[in-house]
């Protein structure tokens, strides 16, 4: 069985400051981290890598330094680490993104097919869901979102069964490999790298595919000319909280606190006094 | 199988880069063993960056380190409560190429000189703990991670894990920290738009300004405060004797808080931005504080030495002249197919000796009693020195002799000529 998980290096959103001037996010000094919903994506590969045996192949687009959110995985014990990366590739939307991850997979295939993807639910940086399912539709793969647990893999029958969290309970879903999965979070827990790992990650070769490697001719298709996405303005939302007022009672009964509450209350939403009145049989 | 190799280093501050940068660049197989996420991670410092240093290790740093602003003036200040008197030196000496001294954050200055140990060759591992030393006979012969499988082993283990150094007290070298050895220090970062530091202190494009303080923004207790201008932010911060603190009962962030709204230092703070909080311990103890500094197949190096000059805010370039002598020490051995024997690396004590980290801690080892014993120094002559500028500054129709005659009075009756000659003579020994 092939697997490749797609992973994402994204500043550590914990640690992001808006620039008080500008409005602007502050990258610069924020640690990079691997999207912490891939990490669930990664773990539930090297699960089934336990049980079945697998070839689990990271990919990644990003800048050269995304490399260490490879080494990263390799580390945990993924076999082999791709890092797609060309100044083409800049602007991308999750169009062009899923585009290009798409194209790189087909290009992993060649050498060994590739049976399962697996993916996060969503970045922490775009929040926006839409990589996994575009790449599934770009390579016909079954696709199957926000699961929560990988039951069983067939590679005889080509059949997968998961578990779907869905509204209103869990759905039990079986589908044909090759599938894409994207990963919910929460749903399993990142194991811990042996010392062997950590020697591996750290002398892995990771391999650096620039477009042609990753199998793209239309660059067209790729960075900002691909990505029909515009963001037309950025800015912070407004803090809307208007001062505190301080109530002054005689006493300090709860009961008058309250009474004088309310009636404050009242007279700025007589709107609210009228529609509990007409709700209500007993006086206050 | 286990690893092995030429060298293991302990930590990836200043004094770990040093030695492990020194050993990879002569051709040794070196694994560096950080517990941060990424190198820098944990480390702390006020932070100025001292040239020479790392000159002598890497001498083209200019070209590439994250540097933030040359200083080209110091500030000097001995506060009271509402009051400072202070000295500058500021100097075009300083503003010509090649730079002295320069603030930076540790945070990306750390990942750069990480990645020069790696593009040396080194092989750096993180996020991994060394919990102990491994030992064949009296030999140090590895160390044992808190990994799976975290037996690596190494002819010499350098130890520059910090302060605290686990690994050293663990095995033994040396004993655990006394509250009166270490300082406990207290920082902020606090963004401000290179617009504003800029005419605030007095500088243009990448110069920059540091002020240390001394007074009674430390309540009595033996410390100092300071602050440094970086790119486009501030580092403001006070560190005291761990034992001060636990008998006063201040807790330093209050004490920070109360530095910060001293009439001489909110204005130059004023919107400003937090953007950070750390605090961290520094070995103060001085020259009679310092372990024993190699032995069978191990070194030790930096912060986790005690290699600090309080007197002078020194700390990072002792670490990494203590981490590249104990390279060096280990490259002549290994060129000469000696072994890291403890008779061996004596040879790192004596380069130690011989440089500037133990002829400047020498200097002031008796420094540290004599703080100890006069409390005064941080709280009543401010008082009284602030009181002679102010009566020498201020014009009320009082002739300039009686002036003087109440200022005499003020030293006399606060402290004595006796207690003043005691804390003069002390202070003389101590500096001399």
């Amino acid at each position: 069985m092939h697997i490749v998980v797609c992973i994402k290096q994204v500043p550590d959103s914990s640690q992001i400051r808006v620039h008080p001037v500008t409005n602007t996010i502050m990258r610069q000094g924020v640690p990079a981290v691997v999207n912490p919903y891939d990490l669930f994506a990664l773990e539930e590969a090297l699960r089934l890598k336990d049980t079945y045996g697998a070839q689990v192949t990271v990919l990644c687009m990003g800048p050269p330094p995304a490399e260490a959110a490879l080494r990263k995985a390799i580390s945990f014990g993924a076999d082999d680490a791709i890092l797609v990366t060309d100044r083409a590739f800049a602007g991308s939307d999750t169009l062009a993104t899923s585009f290009a991850l798409a194209s790189a997979i087909g290009q992993i295939g060649r050498n060994m097919a590739v049976d399962l993807v697996f993916c996060g639910k969503q970045t922490i940086d775009g929040d926006t869901a839409q990589v996994g399912p575009g790449i599934a539709k770009r390579l016909d793969l079954q696709l199957l979102t926000y699961v929560s647990q990988v039951d069983r893999v067939d590679t005889e029958r080509r059949e997968i069964v998961v578990q779907r969290r869905a509204e209103g309970g869990v759905q039990v879903l079986q589908t044909r490999l090759p599938c894409l999965i994207t990963m919910l979070e929460g749903t399993n827990e990142m194991r811990f790298a042996s010392q062997a790992g950590m020697f591996r990650a750290a002398r892995h070769p990771v391999r650096v595919w620039d477009k042609a490697a990753a199998g793209i001719e239309d660059v067209a298709k790729i960075g900002l000319k691909g990505s029909p996405t515009v963001v037309s303005k950025v800015f912070a939302p407004q803090p809307k909280a208007s001062k505190a007022e301080q109530i002054k009672c005689e006493s300090n009964a709860p009961k008058d606190l309250a009474v004088t509450l309310i009636a404050k209350l009242f007279t700025q939403h007589p709107a609210l006094e009228s529609a509990i009145s007409a709700g209500t049989t007993g006086s206050i | 199988m286990h690893e092995k190799f030429d060298t293991i280093v302990v930590g990836a501050g200043p004094a770990g880069n040093a030695a492990a940068y020194t050993l990879a660049k002569a051709g040794l197989s070196v694994l560096q063993i950080e517990r941060g996420e990424t190198p820098g991670s944990k480390n702390v410092q006020g932070a100025i960056l001292y040239a020479d240093a790392l000159e002598r290790i890497i001498p083209d740093f200019r070209d590439d380190a994250p540097l933030e602003r040359y200083l080209i003036e110091q500030r000097g200040w001995l506060l009271d409560d509402e009051a400072y008197v202070g000295g500058n030196y500021r100097a075009e000496a300083f503003n010509r190429p090649p730079y002295n001294r320069y603030t930076i954050v540790r945070a990306q200055f750390d990942k750069w000189f990480s990645k020069k140990v790696q593009d040396a060759g080194g092989l750096v591992i993180c996020e991994t703990t060394v919990r102990e030393l491994i030992f064949d006979g009296d030999r140090v012969a590895g160390v044992l991670t808190d990994r799976e499988g975290g037996a690596i082993y190494a002819d010499l283990v350098i130890l520059a894990d910090g302060v605290n150094s686990t690994l050293a007290r663990k095995a033994g070298f040396h004993p655990e920290l006394k509250p009166k050895d270490v300082a406990l220090a207290v920082k902020e970062t606090l963004f401000l738009a290179p617009e504003i530091i800029e005419p605030r202190f007095n500088v243009k494009g990448d110069e920059g300004v540091a002020i240390e303080m001394v007074g009674k923004i430390t309540k009595g207790m033996i410390g100092t405060g300071f602050l440094y201008t970086n790119k486009e932010s501030l580092t403001i911060g006070v560190g005291c004797m761990l034992s001060d603190f636990a008998a006063q009962k201040i807790p330093p962030y209050v004490m920070l808080e109360e530095m910060k709204a001293h009439p001489a230092i909110r204005p130059l703070l004023e919107g400003a931005e937090v953007k950070e909080y750390v605090a961290h311990l520094i070995p103060e103890g001085g020259y009679d504080a310092i372990p024993k500094l190699y032995g069978n197949g191990w070194m030790i190096a930096g912060d986790s030495a005690g290699l600090v000059n309080a007197v002078h805010r020194e700390g990072s370039n002792l670490a990494m002249t203590s981490g590249r002598l104990a390279a060096e020490t280990a490259i002549d051995l290994h060129a000469a197919g000696q072994p890291f024997s403890a008779a061996n690396l004596a040879g790192y004590k004596q380069r130690l000796d011989d440089s500037f980290v133990m002829k400047d801690l020498k200097k002031y080892r008796r420094l540290p009693a004599a703080l100890h014993r006069s409390p005064h120094f941080f709280t009543l002559y401010p008082e009284l020195i602030t009181l002679a500028a102010h009566q020498w500054v201020k014009v009320d129709g009082v002739d300039k002799k009686s002036k003087e005659r109440e200022v005499r009075r003020a030293f006399a009756g606060r402290r004595g000529w006796l207690g003043m000659m005691g804390d003069a003579f002390r202070l003389w020994r101590a500096f001399e």
